[in-house]
């Protein structure tokens, strides 16, 4: 298994044709969560996206603090008018949020997120 | 029967929330000689994060001069317990503290499923509460590929 010892996380925001993609890597857990509510909700705010997309492929870990930091940004993007999903959760998380019964709340899709469209795969 | 035990570990660190990957750490690397499968051991991970973030959130309110200790204990059949004991307030009623979605956080940002990932994750989840005394909260699994 292919695991670092300490992990922190961090979040990329990017604005794609209207579409607001937002990637976490590493763990989210209570700690983690409130630096990357903070960045994620200050993109939010200033692009008032249509469409969230909430990428957490690169989630490691992620416990209950995970799921009230999605649940938390679902309704913040609601509020503000738009709409949140979740994209390709790994099997750990994905487990996490069938616990919770995430899926009768929030659309949870497995789909590529073209990233690097200037170096498409061959 | 009566299980044996094989080996034990207690830790002990303060309450704060750096230290929830800490326990985790220590959680994973402990449970690792009880021939976890790798689903196994993110499940005890999981756990054992809902648990301490349990204890430095609620049971101490953030404040890291609380102290948290963890007791691993692995016996034959690769049997794991794992206590997780705090000083904090306690919880009053552990029943409600129990349910699904019970929270008594106000700003929304937490999920109010720890208790219950817990139990869907262990094979047993025993809570002592007293209020303020401390929570003493005890997970038990059975690792390994079932034969």
């Amino acid at each position: 298994m292919n695991q670092k010892v300490m992990e922190g996380s961090d979040v990329r925001c990017e604005l794609v044709g209207g579409q607001l993609h937002i990637a976490i890597t590493g763990e989210i857990d209570h700690h983690n969560a409130r630096s990357l509510r903070a960045k994620i909700d200050e993109k939010l705010y200033f692009y008032r996206p249509k469409l969230a997309l909430l990428d957490v492929s690169e989630v490691s870990f992620m416990d209950s603090s995970g799921l009230g930091l999605i649940l938390g940004r679902f309704t913040l993007t609601r509020e503000l008018g738009g709409e949140l999903r979740v994209i390709n959760p790994s099997d750990s998380v994905g487990r996490i949020l069938d616990l919770a019964g995430t899926s009768r709340l929030i659309t949870i899709e497995k789909k590529e997120v073209k990233n690097h469209e200037e170096n498409p795969a061959q | 029967m009566k299980k044996i035990l094989l080996n034990e570990c207690k830790c002990r660190f303060s309450a704060c929330s750096e230290n929830e990957s800490l326990a985790r750490t220590i959680a994973v690397s402990f449970v690792s000689q009880a021939s976890p499968t790798i689903s196994q051991l993110a499940d005890v991970k999981c756990a054992v994060s809902e648990a301490v973030t349990n204890s430095i959130v609620h049971g101490y309110a953030d404040n890291p001069a609380g102290v948290i200790e963890m007791d691993f204990r692995r016996y034959d059949e690769n049997f794991v317990t794992i206590t997780i004991r705090d000083k904090g307030v306690g919880i009053p009623d552990i029943d409600a503290a129990r349910q699904p979605l019970f929270t008594t956080d106000v700003t929304g940002e937490r999920s109010g499923m720890g208790f219950a990932i817990m139990e869907s994750l262990m094979d047993k989840v025993q809570v002592r509460s007293t209020v303020g005394k401390g929570t003493t909260v005890t997970l038990s699994i059975k690792l390994g590929v079932p034969t």
